[in-house]
């Protein structure tokens, strides 16, 4: 089913498969579904859907050596793009929703909570890689692209820190992003080791 | 400062603004309650303004500025709840609290205390005329919302006990439950849940024992049968569903003291100049408002001021946060 979609048709279905948190957020918008806290619910959907994105786009890698098939990292930029997207949505929302502006409070928010820093930082950290993610700008950088773009594990540290950081005492939820994420790195350095014997 | 503590009393007959079925409905509630008729008229009259979809309620808010105070919606106040014995989430409160039985319903006051008791829960609300009061309710996570509370003052019950010469601090235990409670059989916090006040926290007149909200019995996730609100200090010191309330000598761990002392202290006292490591004090989203709102300043002692600065004359608020 797969092999048979060309490509564009394929990055095409993604595309709007990844439209799916605005359509569903816009859904319960419209249903009165947000519930008594509608600010924090809207910042919680985006946060969770950047998550869900950064660990799709760190499967790709993965998904490429045990399917034995280089077809994943077409859609890697895309899904990459998207965790930017999710993020600054998220962010966004911070901004305008939460604080409506309040640069003073904000800043204030920013540098007395460590988990309102790091999410500030891997959301900074995700601009570069996005500016840099044409291909003008891959083929200009060359091997430093890859160290670069590199940073989306530190990202990825960042992000699962800003989540354990706000969570006051139920730790399922981060943990199961840290268990998705470490299984992914786990693939990565498995594959390499075997590699090299 | 938003509160009151007035008794009710009422300006406006119930009867011009509650639609009689609601009214009639309410009779039945609160003569199940076992209140004398007078309350019941005067309880009718708090509330009816409410239930038929008024905001404004001018004769319960004395707001220290200008700006008119609303209520918090019903329907929010009993929707977004942190009740850990039911779940983690604040939804899950009002999805799983169901199944806890509140009835029958004792609590146990003992320690240190001339007369122990037992008291059922219609003994309790005897002691004293039930009153309702608005306080806004400021949780550690920088929300709050404004509750109309029904309830009595705690002094009452605490006094029937006799306290003796060594009673410094009253502890207060919650149920424990875990077939009725699902979060219980999950080991979030250390349960029963328990808080704490010193003495004169708990003698305070604002301090009360809440058995309803909105002129209703109070709903399961909101603490039922009966919960204490101690309006100036942060929303997880009110411990909910309380079974047992003991005068000790010594300061009582906290459930929360034990789950992390650096963030939670005993005092907790709402406090925009001390700051919490994850969430800001000095600002808070008013539930409710809807989504297009600005967060509003944190009021020290959450506005309370003038009624308990003086528990705490010559104490650092930072160290004893």
């Amino acid at each position: 089913m797969r092999l048979s979609l060309s490509l564009a048709t394929s990055k095409k279905l993604i595309f709007f498969a990844a439209l799916w948190p605005l359509v569903s957020i816009g859904f319960q918008a419209y249903q009165d579904q947000l519930g008594a806290n509608p600010v924090e619910f809207i910042e919680r959907h985006f946060g969770k859907w950047t998550l869900i994105f950064l660990c799709l786009t760190l499967a790709m890698t993965p998904l490429r050596k045990l399917t034995q098939n280089g077809r994943w990292l077409l859609h890697r930029r895309m899904l990459g793009l998207f965790v930017f997207f999710y993020a600054s949505v998220h962010f966004l929302c911070y901004v305008g929703l939460d604080y409506a502006f309040a640069w003073e409070d904000m800043r204030d928010d920013i540098l007395k909570h460590r988990y309102v820093l790091v999410g500030f930082l891997a959301w900074i950290l995700l601009i570069p890689l996005a500016i840099t993610s044409t291909k003008k700008m891959i083929g200009r950088l060359k091997t430093k692209w890859k160290q670069l773009h590199r940073l989306i594990y530190v990202i990825a540290i960042l992000g699962l820190l800003h989540f354990f950081w706000l969570v006051k005492k139920d730790m399922t939820q981060p943990l199961i992003y840290l268990a998705v994420v470490l299984i992914l790195f786990l693939i990565r350095i498995d594959f390499k080791f075997l590699r090299r014997s | 400062m938003l509160i009151t503590n007035k008794r009710i009393g009422s300006e406006i007959p119930s009867s011009e603004i509650t639609p009689e079925n609601i009214y009639h409905e309410r009779r039945l509630f609160f003569k199940s309650l076992g209140i004398a008729a007078s309350s019941v008229a005067f309880l009718a009259a708090s509330s009816k303004q409410v239930m038929a979809g008024v905001n404004v309620l001018p004769n319960f808010i004395h707001a220290s500025n200008a700006n008119e105070e609303l209520l918090t919606p019903f329907k929010h106040i009993t929707s977004y709840n942190n009740y850990y014995e039911f779940g983690t989430s604040k939804t899950d409160p009002a999805e799983n609290a169901h199944t806890l039985k509140t009835d029958p319903w004792s609590i146990k006051i003992e320690g240190e205390v001339e007369k122990p008791l037992i008291l059922s829960l219609d003994e309790i609300i005897k002691l004293a005329p039930l009153e309702e009061r608005i306080y806004r309710l400021r949780c550690v996570e920088g929300w709050s919302m404004v509750v109309p509370w029904v309830g009595i003052p705690l002094s009452a019950l605490i006094k029937k006990a006799s306290p003796n010469s060594n009673a410094k601090f009253v502890e207060f235990i919650s149920v424990s439950r875990p077939q009725e409670m699902v979060g219980q059989r999950s080991n979030v916090l250390d349960w029963p849940y328990s808080e704490g006040l010193r003495i004169d926290e708990a003698m305070h007149p604002l301090t009360i024992l809440a058995v309803g909200l909105y002129g209703k019995l109070l709903p399961n996730q909101n603490g039922a049968p009966v919960r204490l609100v101690v309006p100036w200090k942060y929303g997880f010191k009110s411990a909910k569903a309380i079974v047992k309330i003991k005068l000790t000598e010594k300061m009582p761990a906290t459930s929360w003291m034990k789950a992390n002392s650096s963030e939670y202290g005993f005092y907790s006292n709402v406090n925009p100049e001390v700051d919490h490591p994850r969430w800001s004090q000095a600002t808070e989203r008013a539930i409710g408002d809807g989504f297009l709102s600005k967060r509003r300043k944190t009021e020290m002692f959450n506005g309370y001021t003038k009624e308990v600065e003086s528990l705490y004359r010559g104490m650092d608020l930072r160290r004893y946060f």
